[in-house]
């Protein structure tokens, strides 16, 4: 219990250090924008202009003045300072970036923030309820489902919307169905298990 | 990645509106061919009309086909009940494309949009005649492992990389669109073109011409068919070959077949020739065989990809042997 309270002001810290860099580079950001000028009679406003964005992150609203140019993973990471998410490839070839949209997993490194205003968006840090990890993370933990871990926030996202969508039957399937999460420790095995467990109802043997 | 403005459209009427006009404003669909090109400088939009909200995802049976929304999700057409009964290839083409993901962003329109992956296309430090016309093709002199053995001409070799696009040209699917000059609708076979001399110009839409939806008419041979994809690992990569085939059979006979490829031409490529030679013919491995030989007759295949020729062959014989044995 007392690493579990150490642990978690660790990551306060780590939070408010995040978002006070983010915020000042926010603010450099801003001011060395400056702004393109087109001369196509089409446009309306200058490119390049900071928009109000909001987005609804694991059940709170952020307000974000970022460009549209700001994917959804850049959002969630350096202004909103959830860095559950990684960044792997930027290109939607590994899957760390896996996040959850109105439900359903997406690569958010593909995606532009500025597209999901009206979603209700799930990262890695919304799927605990307090200090109960959800069954997934803690089949995970049970399974020892990860090496490095840097994978293993989008396998989990990735893993609660499998179950969720309801298409896997067996072991095959489950390793079809996470193909878009790449593990370069290669803990495939035990995740497929850790998997395999949650949708054969094994939580309780997880925890 | 290039800035850009953004405004979200909410009917087609209007985003046509939006788009027509401005030689460089783009639709912006799921995202996941044109944003992964923009990171790259690839194309490099200054206006985009994101897509997203129009009502354009349903997918509903018609009189004489089946109608599939532009916006559908590759994932939720796939998974479509009547689609996986009455159009199993297409069905089994959408799942072995991309990742669950990317299937959930990936949409119908931009599926049959989406640019080549060849490597040269990609890297604009190389010369692409797609990219920028006259500047030559690397490919052709370079690593062209994964490139087109049919349709390519000499000043382009990239293949289309769509699986949903294969199996729905074997299955006659129509493009419906909405444009500045008024609605058309395109026989998707018809849809893309081959490079030629105009590499950069891949198909027959105008600039600002939406898709708003994809038909498929009623067939009653397409229950049974399959999709074949032959790539380099068991998952989640691009075909080196692939092939959706669709038979009728009525007492040992071939009664009408079809057969496109995807991973070998320049576009999603039907088998015309194939089919006929499979007309009225036993379904027989010598039958498959002959029509696999025919299908390939045209190949070209350049220094790194001439195995394409025989495992096409191969994958065409195993997809027909399949549908062939589907009850
Ligand atoms: C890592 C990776 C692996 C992949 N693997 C596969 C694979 O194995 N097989 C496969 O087939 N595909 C694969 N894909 C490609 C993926 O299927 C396509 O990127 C996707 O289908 C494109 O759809 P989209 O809605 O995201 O298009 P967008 O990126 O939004 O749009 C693509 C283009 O189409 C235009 N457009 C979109 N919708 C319309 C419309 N309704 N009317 C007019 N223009 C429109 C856009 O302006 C843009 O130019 C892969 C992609 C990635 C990133
Ligand atoms: S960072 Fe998004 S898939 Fe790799
Ligand atoms: S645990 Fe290291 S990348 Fe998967």
């Amino acid at each position: 219990m007392k690493f579990r309270l150490r642990r978690r002001r660790l990551g306060q810290l780590m939070l408010v250090s995040t978002v006070a860099t983010t915020l000042s580079s926010f603010a450099e950001k801003t001011v060395a924008q400056t702004p393109i000028k087109r001369t196509t009679p089409m446009l309306k406003s200058s490119i390049s202009e900071t928009m109000k964005v909001t987005l609804q992150v694991n059940g709170t609203k952020h307000s974000l003045q970022i460009e549209p140019r700001v994917t959804l993973l850049d959002a969630l990471r350096e202004y909103i300072g959830l860095t559950g998410s990684k960044k792997g490839c930027d290109h939607a070839q590994c899957g760390a970036c896996t996040v959850l949209v109105d439900g359903q997993r997406i690569n958010s490194c593909l995606t532009f923030a500025i597209m999901h205003t009206d979603a209700a968006i799930t990262t890695i840090e919304g799927l605990a309820q307090g200090d109960n990890l959800h069954p997934m993370q803690a089949a995970f933990v049970a399974r020892d489902a990860f090496q490095c871990g840097y994978c293993t926030p989008g396998q989990i996202c990735s893993a609660v919307s499998l179950v969720n969508e309801g298409h896997a039957k067996s072991d095959d399937d489950i390793r079809e169905l996470m193909s878009g999460n790449i593990c370069r420790c290669g803990a495939y095995p035990n995740i497929v298990a850790a998997v395999r467990d949650v949708l054969e109802g094994k939580k309780d043997a997880a925890v | 990645m290039q800035p850009f403005n953004y405004q979200k459209a909410r009917q087609a009427e209007n985003a046509v509106a939006l788009v027509a006009p401005d030689a460089e404003a783009s639709y912006l669909a799921g995202g996941t061919s044109l944003i992964d090109l923009m990171k790259l400088n690839v194309q490099t939009p200054r206006e985009l009309v994101d897509i997203n909200p129009l009502p354009l995802s349903k997918i509903e049976m018609q009189s004489n086909n089946l109608r599939i929304g532009a916006m559908a999700r590759n994932s939720d057409v796939a998974y479509d009940a009547i689609i996986q009964k009455r159009y199993p290839v297409l069905s089994e083409a959408l799942l072995s494309g991309a990742s669950p993901q990317l299937r959930n962003m990936a949409t119908v329109g931009g599926n049959l949009l989406q640019r080549t992956r060849c490597y040269y296309f990609r890297d604009t430090s190389m010369p692409c005649n797609k990219r920028v016309p006259g500047s030559g093709c690397a490919a052709i002199e370079g690593y062209n492992r994964i490139h087109a053995i049919l349709g390519g001409s000499d000043r382009c070799i990239a293949t289309h990389p769509s699986d949903m696009a294969v199996a729905m040209v074997a299955l006659d699917a129509v493009v419906q669109t909405r444009g500045p000059n008024g609605e058309r609708s395109i026989p998707l076979v018809d849809f893309h073109l081959v490079p030629g001399e105009t590499p950069e110009r891949e198909t027959v839409l105008q600039h600002g011409e939406l898709i708003v939806a994809v038909d498929l008419p009623a067939s009653p041979n397409a229950a049974r068919s399959h999709y074949l994809k032959v790539r380099d690992r068991a998952s989640y990569a691009f075909a080196m070959v692939s092939v959706a085939a669709a038979l009728d059979i009525q007492n040992g006979i071939i009664r009408s077949a079809r057969i496109a490829l995807g991973g070998v031409g320049t576009k999603p490529w039907r088998a015309y020739d194939a089919e006929k030679a499979l007309l009225n013919k036993p379904a027989n491995q010598a039958a498959f065989q002959a029509a696999a030989n025919t299908a390939v007759a045209g190949a070209k295949p350049q220094k790194y990809n001439g195995f394409k020729v025989e495992l096409a062959k191969r994958t065409i014989v195993k997809a027909l042997t399949t549908v062939g044995g589907m009850a």
